[in-house]
């Protein structure tokens, strides 16, 4: 069922569920003409819509491009980036490449760990924090590195690290800030 | 576009620029934007509008500058003066570096940074020539520096074959990591016979500690369409794709900005240059899995499946997307192409080794004084390196070991700080050139835990399609958490070292094979490390479970 455009005036069909974000995965869809090696893309965008991808928009992605669930959740499970899981108001990455592991982030990452009671993965009981390692975020001049909500923090130490995830705790939460320039 | 427009263009950019009566560049890289960098921008151009000084002096965002420890870094260029470079600048010290240097010509001495150090002066900069001195959001930037002049010139006077050719002469081999003559691979894709081909390039830098090729596409994002583009002539290719790292958000910014400038100019899509020759190049965004880096994963990545390789032969030259020939070749050799085009490749022959031309971008890391991205000839030594490009060992402590080539490479203990860094010498020490890490690591760093480290990444990232990896990697990381704990035996050291020979010789793609590198190198050198943390055979027993 590819979405046709058609000139009649017609009100998109929407998602049973009435959830407009559905619509920006439709969007994604239309630009990238429903083909089916555009899997990764279209659930790029469901993450930045959902946040995470759950079964539902997993089914959607599926229907979508006519393939079959489990080739989608193939997808989806393999590469780290898609979480299937709910993720906390903020997210909290400590890079754990060589250049920052050999600049001892692995301290950091403990030090977090201990302060909120968290596993690399896991989300706080009251979803404000998620906790998450990266292999490596590219930064490694700035080793070591910790990403908070999206800013590239570098050069931390375990006590300038545990004061800039509280303070980012203490601040609404923030929308997803690349590095713009 | 044709070629009266393109020089009318960068001549008109270059008017415009000496139009000023200087220019401050200020770093706008991942690295110095998370040091403060945009509010160092912002600061400076504030002052300057106070002063009304913005007509005389122009603030340019630009790449990277190579001194990421030190950032931000800004740099002051006037006419007739030497360049003068900040480092460490705060808002306040910006507003200071625009009220007396920028207002009233009196350089401040205390933020300098030497531009005649050994940092600077030691490197050669060839794919990096553009970087910290455009705005690379700008095309007019990019054409004013000679851009797109080798692929006006390709178009106009050269036949695929003496692209080819010309590639080939000037011994440009694959800056990936492997090191395969990128002349021979073009021929094999133009030979090749298809009714599409695909041109590839191969951002996806997932090595941990590496970052040569973020910086590129974020600095200089044209040199790389550029040198895709001369590709795509020279085999015949009418679709390309930069395969891009989820994690570099910015980069995929820089480049999709980038695509867009070009095709506006008539550079990318159809008819380059008024000629008959069709180019669009497609970004796709990488999730977050290693083994993408590895070709025949990265295609199936970008045909939207799971990134599992899968056996060569056939070699993407015959059979790559969607079974069709494909071109890949890795970031930073597209960013070579454009230069050995300009200046022959005779030029590029004369940098170099015999057998390794031209220059390496490395992203030096770890213990060491000056980190950051450095661009050196090849045939340079370690030890020039790290002591005089990266100011030594940081804070006072000996050399131990530099590790190049990541996950698949292997550490080079100080013994060897007098190798010339080319492909085959630091092969034949049981290292690689890699994609260009350059880890440096201090006394006070256990080889163990490194070669562990190293082990639970490949472990992590193994796909899981071939036995010998899935299953050899989490064994090697179990015996290697063992030694680490103190609780292994000399039998386990003895499995270890089977394991790593047949993982090697049985895993189906590069991340396998290359999986034990690090164990090996480590155990070449460091033996004594291994052995010292071993028990007494008397006492066996089961150790601990791995992590």
């Amino acid at each position: 069922m590819s979405v046709n455009v058609s000139s009649r005036p017609r009100p998109e069909a929407e998602h049973p569920s009435g959830d407009q974000r559905f619509k920006l995965i439709d969007r994604a869809l239309k630009r990238l003409q429903h083909r089916q090696d555009a899997l990764i893309e279209v659930l790029h965008t469901a993450q930045e819509a959902f946040g995470y991808l759950d079964d539902d928009v997993l089914i959607y992605a599926a229907q979508q491009l006519k393939l079959p669930l489990s080739w989608v959740y193939g997808v989806a499970t393999f590469y780290h980036f898609f979480s299937l899981k709910p993720q906390g108001e903020h997210t909290c990455i400590v890079c754990l490449g060589t250049a920052c592991y050999v600049k001892k982030s692995g301290e950091i990452l403990a030090a977090l760990e201990k302060e909120y009671g968290l596993k690399p993965g896991q989300t706080t009981p009251d979803k404000k924090l998620s906790l998450a390692q990266a292999r490596c975020v590219g930064s490694c001049g700035l080793a070591p590195v910790m990403v908070m909500d999206g800013t590239v923090h570098g050069k931390d130490t375990v006590e300038t690290a545990l004061a800039k995830v509280k303070a980012a705790l203490e601040k609404a939460p923030a929308a997803e800030t690349e590095p713009a320039a | 576009m044709n070629r009266p427009e393109l020089q009318a263009m960068a001549e008109k950019e270059l008017e415009r620029q000496q139009g000023f009566r200087c220019r401050v560049l200020c770093c706008a890289s991942t690295a110095c934007l998370s040091s403060g960098g945009q509010e160092v921008r912002k600061a400076l151009q504030d002052e300057l509008k106070a002063a009304g000084l913005l007509k005389d002096v122009q603030v340019v965002a630009t790449g990277c500058k190579g001194l990421c420890s030190r950032g931000p870094v800004v740099e002051v260029l006037a006419a007739g003066q030497e360049r003068v470079l900040y480092a460490d600048v705060t808002p306040e010290t910006a507003r200071q570096i625009a009220r007396q240097h920028l207002a009233e010509h009196k350089p401040v001495p205390d933020f300098q940074l030497d531009a005649n150090s050994p940092f600077f002066t030691k490197q050669v900069r060839v794919v990096l020539s553009n970087s910290g001195l455009i705005d690379p959001e700008r095309i007019e930037d990019y054409i004013a520096c000679d851009g797109y002049k080798a692929l006006a010139h390709v178009l106009r006077e050269m036949t695929p074959e003496a692209v080819c050719e010309a590639i080939t002469r000037s011994g440009l081999r694959g800056r990936g990591g492997a090191g395969y003559p990128t002349g021979l691979k073009w021929n094999l894709v133009r030979k090749a016979d298809g009714p599409a081909k695909y041109v590839i390039a191969n951002g996806d830098e997932g090595d941990p500690g590496a970052y040569m090729d973020r910086t590129l596409m974020e600095s200089d994002p044209h040199r790389v369409l550029e040198g895709m583009a001369i590709a795509a002539y020279a085999v015949g290719a009418e679709q390309g794709f930069i395969y891009v790292r989820g994690e570099y958000p910015l980069a995929v910014k820089r480049l999709d900005k980038a695509i867009k400038q070009a095709e506006r100019q008539g550079l990318l899509g159809s008819r380059i240059f008024e000629s008959g020759f069709n180019f669009r190049i497609d970004i796709r965004i990488g999730a977050g899995a290693f083994v993408c880096g590895e070709e025949t994963a990265l295609m199936g990545s970008i045909m939207g499946r799971r990134g599992e390789p899968r056996p060569r032969p056939p070699y993407p030259a015959q059979s790559g997307l969607w079974n069709a020939p494909t071109l890949i070749n890795n970031v930073e050799t597209f960013g070579n192409i454009a230069p050995i085009i300009r200046n022959g490749p005779e030029w590029y022959a004369a940098l170099g080794t015999e057998k390794s031309k031209g220059t390496k971008i490395f992203a030096l890391t770890g213990n060491v004084n000056n980190t950051g991205l450095i661009e050196v000839p090849m045939g340079i030594t370690l030890r020039e390196i790290v002591y005089d490009i990266g100011g030594g060992v940081s804070n006072g402590r000996a050399f131990k070991a530099a590790q190049s080539g990541g996950p698949s490479g292997g550490c080079l203990p100080a013994e060897h700080l007098d190798t010339p860094v080319d492909y085959e010498s630091l092969a034949r020490l049981g290292s690689m050139m890699g994609s260009g890490g350059l880890i440096v690591m201090d006394d006070q760093t256990s080889m163990v835990d490194v070669a562990r480290f190293y082990m639970e990444f490949c472990m992590d990232e193994s796909c899981g399609k071939c036995v010998p990896c899935r299953a050899g990697t989490a064994q090697m990381h179990h015996l290697l958490s063992k030694i680490s704990a103190g609780e292994a035996t000399a039998d386990d050291l003895k499995t270890l070292e089977d394991l790593c020979r047949m993982v090697k010789a049985l895993s189906l793609c590069g991340l396998g094979q290359s999986a034990p590198n690090p164990v090996l190198s480590t155990l070449k050198y460091f033996r004594a490390e291994y052995e010292a943390r071993l028990r007494a055979p008397a006492a066996a027993g089961e150790g601990k479970e791995a992590a």
